[in-house]
């Protein structure tokens, strides 16, 4: 059996995308900026993805701004946000522990440029405090960034109440909402939301294509100079293709939203359940406010780049929080935050569900798993010390 | 390319000399949870021989491999040998690791090389 359960990494473009994409490659070749024919056309089909994607969020066309991805959305509205806030003299910023470290990185860079960050934690359910939030704005505090859903354990931030208190107190706030669009109702205006980040390949379309939500009046500083594409915000040729592609997956994911959600949260429980037979595990994140999509467990004795590897040969693709599944010292920045010290870490797995799953595909995940778990641990001198007695389970 | 040597995946797959001694000459652990590794190696020597090796590996791929591939390469060997087995043998014997995995190699090393250390002491 394969089993692609690797979508908060990236998803496999749907057919709709693809023939989009071809059909643009094909057929409208054009420079979005040349005033003959062959260029119009180009530039038609790019506004009317513009106003296909602002429609869907319940933004207006000229709040769109193309991007290449996420990582580029959030560091464009992050330091545009520190430039006005600068200009005002406000220069503290409020996110959390455990955003995607486009959004991370990012304020360690105005951390170096004299900017104050304070990371709110997120604590063991991997959800932010909206009180904790609010107490953390301060009269000098430029922007709030807050992930609507986590990367690695799928929770769901509040952002409503967020986007509220933020209108409220007059602060900008961004949402690194690229694991959200596509996958939950999102409307820019009825939840606050000044900002907002988004990439394709996370709702099955192109690799190289994100947008940037922008409300009306927000002035943004340019990543990159050089044109007038964009508004003169983003310099660069569009890339036409990716982003009429984008457009449609966008509007094929939202179509079949109500229908995903029911059928993953469905499957989603029956892991959540069959996993938690497994002795000395646990769910990383709230079980509830969770996106339905998502399930992620740390056992207890076991490393998790082995656990990926063996559940591979099974046709089963996956991702852990592991160091070593990613050259890094140490494991998960998310994992860690939530409160799972490095020896439970480490032993993480992250399923992120494709919205055909099934129940067989489940049943056969919670098998294979069961299987790889016994066998790394039947050999791991961690587990040995746990089963003597010698170390005491965190995991109970 | 695949991550992982062919080698590599044979000896995570199919580890060699798994397991414990009960009455072993010499036991060494290194690493730690906190970094991701831990390898615990111990040793059966008769006459400055070492007749059989067991090894227990807490870590990825490649430490696994590493462990494995090291107890193969001192069994059988005399102590004095054994000493001499460097991470670089152990990466070569596994045709080679990826850059950022050579501390398993190193690991495995200090693994053989603590477990000596402790039948030295012992003796």
């Amino acid at each position: 059996m394969k089993i692609y359960a690797d979508n908060a990494a990236t998803t496999r473009m749907s057919k709709t995308a693809i023939d989009t994409m071809v059909d643009c490659m094909n057929n409208l070749f054009g420079n979005p900026s040349s005033l003959y024919k062959i260029g119009q056309e180009a530039k038609e089909r790019l506004e009317s993805a513009r106003e296909e994607i602002a429609k869907i969020i319940n933004a207006e066309p000229r709040e769109i701004i193309f991007t290449s991805g996420g990582s580029e959305a959030d560091n464009q509205a992050i330091l545009s946000a520190a430039n006005i806030g600068k200009k005002k003299g406000k220069m503290h910023i409020v996110s959390t522990a455990f955003e995607h470290h486009a959004v991370l990185h990012t304020l360690k860079k105005l951390e170096n440029l004299g900017f104050e960050i304070t990371l709110l934690p997120v604590h063991n359910n991997g959800v932010a405090d909206v009180k904790e939030l609010e107490a953390a704005i301060r009269d000098d505090t430029c922007l709030v960034t807050v992930m609507t859903v986590n990367n690695e354990i799928g929770t769901i931030q509040p952002i409503s109440e967020i986007g509220a208190i933020c209108k409220e107190r007059g602060v900008l706030f961004h949402t690194d909402a690229v694991q959200a669009v596509g996958h939950l109702p999102i409307d820019v205006k009825a939840q606050n939301i000044d900002m907002l980040s988004a990439s394709a390949h996370k709702f099955h379309g192109p690799k190289g294509a994100g947008f940037l939500y922008v409300r009306k009046g927000i002035i943004l500083s340019n990543l990159i100079e050089g044109g007038a594409q964009e508004r003169g915000k983003r310099a660069g040729t569009e890339n036409v293709a990716g982003i009429a592609a984008m457009a449609a997956a966008l509007k094929e994911s939202v179509s079949n939203m109500e229908r995903d959600k029911a059928n993953l949260t469905k499957v989603r429980d029956y892991l959540i359940k069959g996993l938690s037979e497994i002795p000395h595990s646990a769910l990383n994140g709230d079980a509830e406010k969770r996106i339905y999509s998502n399930v992620n467990f740390s056992f207890e004795g076991i490393e998790g780049e082995s656990l990926l590897i063996l559940l591979d040969m099974k046709g089963i693709s996956a991702s852990s929080g592991s160091a070593c599944t990613s050259g890094a010292l140490d494991p998960s920045h998310v994992l860690l935050s939530i409160g799972r010290i490095h020896d439970v870490a480490h032993g993480s797995l992250r399923l992120s569900l494709e919205e055909n799953a099934t129940i067989e595909q489940a049943d056969y995940i919670i098998e294979s798993v069961k299987e790889v778990v016994a066998h790394l641990r039947s050999f791991s001198p961690v587990w040995r010390d746990l089963m003597s007695g010698k170390k005491e389970f965190i995991l109970k | 390319m695949a991550l992982y040597s062919e080698k590599v995946m044979d000896h995570f797959i199919n580890p060699r000399n798994v397991g414990i001694i009960e009455d072993a000459d010499g036991v060494g652990e290194v690493g730690n949870a906190k970094c991701g590794d831990i390898m615990k190696m111990y040793l059966k020597i008769d006459d400055n021989v070492i007749t059989d090796v067991k090894f227990e590996t807490f870590g990825c791929a490649s430490a696994i491999a590493s462990s494995s591939m090291a107890t193969e390469l001192i069994k059988g060997k005399p102590v004095s040998e054994a000493m001499e087995l460097t991470n670089k043998a152990v990466a070569e014997a596994l045709d080679g690791l990826p850059d950022y995995k050579m501390h398993c190699s190193v690991l495995a090393e200090e693994a053989i090389r603590s477990a000596l250390e402790d039948y030295n002491s012992k003796k």
